[in-house]
């Protein structure tokens, strides 16, 4: 299979804080994948960095196997929905999906007139006056009738309502079945993709935690409850994600792909919301028992 | 990208375009008018006095007129740099649409390319068009006011001929230019309104004197071609008129070995040249005597002028306008760089 | 046809859902040998959840006889779950209000004896597989 999305060593810097560093990315190709992390972790850098509106600073991307805007064809391959869903509020619709026809060559006319359409919107409507669902959806639009290989979308329903935001993922969703397109998509709340994406990346300051096949993802953490004990003490191919203790009781969890023999654990799986929250959590500098007391 | 590019562009050259039509159908209703009044006045003035005499009393009556179009004219690079130019981008980055549009299928080199293209030739068109509408109407009163406004004069100078044309690629590219730095509309359109006034009155003052080595002239001073005489208790001095149809660079007063000098001896000061008793009527003093220049003339005093004659009107025209047009595209190509490498 | 609903807070995945929903409409004759099952895409656009989720509970579904995939029309239902066990549901039912019964008479309240229930359930089906 190949890869929608390459990174090595991939890193930007804006003046002298790096705001996204040592990404090391391999995405397959038709996947609906989650990004992750909360606000400021990079999750924007790191999706600007893809659709190629800013240049890197270290490292090297590649998106569907080519440099990320460095050319018509691969700026056609490639469609984006920008944080907060920018459009020309002086445009009417109408007028948004002739300035889609007029600069992409694979413009889907018929399906963008459709899609309005469904969406029970007038052409002739200003798009600065449309609602943020609304807006949303205009840009979804010119998205998808671009025909990408591959969509981005920077927290594209983080300022709307459940209503909406339940409306444009049903759109999405279903976009991406018909053209049988990647998606990428970014969120702070993992609520927001957990029914979507089969393909996770977790983006905590400026790093990537941990990306992979959500399945895989959700087969390979356990949470792991017993009596206190300390983490230097667990096997090591048992990866600490993150770690709390009561006096008595020590909670894990841990990524391991091995089995847990020990009989002192409860195992239990975890969501993939306790998942991204453990890797959220600033990990503790693995202190030992005594210097807790 | 040139139907975006204009659709965009649509409010701002309806404003510009018609504030221009309604300057043209004002003067396409008086030009004639003027010219017809000019033109009958010189057949029946007769003597070459009196033609001197309407020619004068003709661009009084309309130099107000007159001088407002030049300024109208001079103003047009300016609006559209502060109007067109800054907010091109700025207005893009503002509302986050750069976003929007950098990700259609087509590169951002290409999507700034048609809009400096086609924003750049519709503000060189919109300063030609003033330019020519506003020489045309002021054809007569050029004419009339050849010797006192030649059009080689720093202030007639940016309101005919081509530079105009230069000044309005060159605010444009500014604009832009500062928009792109800046990212902001408002200061950016306030900051290329003070960068331009400042390159407006630069040139004239220091550069335009030098594009074409200026030539030097120095002759007699007579009761011809003097010019403001100063009589201040013992200090004397005396400096002749520019060339006619000239743009005077300095006039000065040198002695007979060439050196500059400031005051004339006081001994002209008492004698020849002293202030003649106010004449009978009550009326202005006359000039100087016949003698005082005589006497001037005697001692070797001589008047220095350096000046641009009216014959280098085109080749600095050509010069002001290629040195535009160099820095205009100077200021894009800085874009094109700035554009691709530092924004998002 | 069926419509699919996803209970976020169940924690079962959502393709094992969509896998139940399917057997559950299957046992109780709602779903018939020849009818279609919604489309990928009409589930997609319902639920929006990943694509692949549906096609996974359909080829987990197809795998285990259910239903088959035509392909270019869609995917039908080519065998149902009712007839076997429906006989059965009866006597077992009988049997279970009468356990309900006695767990009432021992004391213990509807919590005790759904705790009790699925203990023993989950117990005896890790016996079963080991």
């Amino acid at each position: 299979m190949s890869a929608v999305l390459q990174a090595e060593g991939l890193g930007k810097k804006y003046g002298k804080r790096w705001a996204l560093s040592g990404c090391t990315l391999d995405i397959p190709e038709g996947r609906i994948v989650g990004l992750v992390g909360p606000n400021g972790a990079g999750k924007t850098t790191l999706l600007n960095l893809a659709v190629g509106q800013i240049e890197p600073s270290a490292g090297s991307i590649r998106v569907l196997g080519g440099s990320p805007a460095s050319g018509p064809e691969q700026l056609a391959k490639v469609g984006y929905v920008a944080q907060d869903t920018p459009t020309y509020a002086g445009l009417s619709i109408a007028e948004h999906l002739k300035l889609g026809a007029r600069l992409n060559p694979g413009w889907d006319g018929a399906l963008a007139r459709e899609r309005i359409e469904r969406l029970g919107l007038d052409p002739a409507h200003r798009a600065g006056k449309l609602s943020g669902g609304q807006r949303a959806q205009l840009a979804l639009t010119l998205g998808i009738a671009k025909r990408p290989e591959l969509l981005i979308l920077d927290e594209p329903v983080a300022a709307l309502d459940p209503l909406a935001r339940r409306e444009f993922l049903q759109g999405l969703m279903e976009a991406a079945v018909e053209n049988s397109l990647s998606v990428v998509l970014s969120s702070h709340l993992v609520s927001d993709l957990e029914r979507m994406c089969d393909y996770l990346i977790v983006l905590v300051k400026s790093r990537v935690q941990v990306a992979g096949d959500v399945d895989e993802l959700l087969a390979a953490h356990h949470r792991l409850t017993g009596p206190r004990r300390d983490a230097a003490t667990l096997p090591a191919d048992q990866h600490v994600v993150s770690e709390s203790h009561t006096d008595r009781q020590s909670t894990f969890i841990v990524r391991t792909d091995g089995p847990i023999h020990d009989p002192a654990w409860t195992v239990g799986r975890i969501g993939l919301e306790d998942l991204v929250l453990a890797y959220m959590t600033p990990a503790p500098t693995r202190p030992t028992l005594e210097a807790i007391r | 990208m040139i139907w975006l590019t204009l659709r965009q562009f649509r409010v701002q050259a309806a404003v510009v375009f018609g504030g221009l039509a309604a300057l043209g159908a004002v003067l396409a209703i008086t030009g004639p008018g003027i010219s017809d009044g000019y033109h009958s006045g010189l057949a029946a003035c007769g003597t070459r006095e009196n033609c001197s005499q309407f020619t004068a009393r003709f661009f009084n009556d309309h130099r107000s007129y007159f001088g407002a179009l030049a300024v109208i004219v001079m103003s047009v690079p300016g609006i559209i740099g502060v109007f067109w130019g800054a907010p091109l981008i700025t207005r893009e980055l503002e509302s986050g649409t750069h976003r929007l549009v950098w990700n259609q299928s087509i590169t951002r080199t290409r999507w700034l390319a048609v809009k400096l293209g086609v924003i750049g030739l519709a503000a060189m068109a919109a300063a030609g068009l003033a330019v020519l509408a506003a020489t045309w109407w002021s054809g007569p009163l050029d004419e009339a006011a050849h010797d006192r406004f030649p059009r080689i004069t720093p202030l007639m100078f940016d309101a005919r001929g081509i530079t105009p044309i230069g000044y309005a690629a060159f605010a444009f590219a500014l604009g832009v230019t500062v928009g792109v730095l800046v990212r902001r509309t408002l200061p950016a359109m306030a900051i290329t309104l003070v960068v331009f006034v400042a390159v407006q009155i630069a040139m004239p003052t220091w550069i335009r004197p030098h594009l074409i080595p200026p030539e030097t002239g120095t002759v007699p001073i007579t009761s011809e071609n003097h010019g403001d005489i100063l009589l201040n208790g013992d200090a004397f001095s005396v400096q002749v008129r520019g060339v006619p149809g000239a743009w005077t660079l300095s006039a000065e007063t040198v002695d007979a070995s060439g050196r500059t000098v400031g005051d004339m001896p006081t001994s002209l000061a008492a004698g020849p040249c002293a202030p003649p008793p106010p004449s009978a009527d009550g009326g202005p003093p006359m000039g100087p005597a016949q003698a005082c220049f005589d006497a001037i003339a005697e001692l070797g005093y001589r008047g220095k002028v350096v000046y641009q004659p009216g014959d280098h009107f085109w080749p600095l025209q050509w010069a002001e306008t290629g040195l535009f047009t160099a820095l205009s595209l100077g200021l894009a190509g800085f874009c094109f760089f700035w554009t691709r490498r530092r924004l998002s | 046809m069926i419509e699919f609903h996803l209970d976020p807070g169940s924690g079962v995945s959502p393709y094992m859902q969509l896998v139940r929903q399917v057997r559950h409409a299957l046992r109780l004759d709602l779903l018939r040998v020849g009818d279609q099952l919604p489309t990928v895409k009409d589930v997609v656009a319902q639920l929006a959840i990943n694509p692949n989720t549906v096609l996974k509970a359909y080829r987990e579904l197809e795998h285990e006889g259910l239903v088959a995939p035509r392909p270019g029309v869609g995917t039908f239902v080519t065998r149902t779950l009712a007839g076997e066990s429906l006989a059965a549901h009866g006597p077992l039912r009988q049997e279970l209000r009468r356990w309900l019964a006695k767990a009432r008479l021992a004391g213990l309240d509807d919590e005790s004896i759904e705790a009790l229930f699925m203990t023993t359930f989950r117990a005896a089906s890790q016996e079963d597989i080991a």
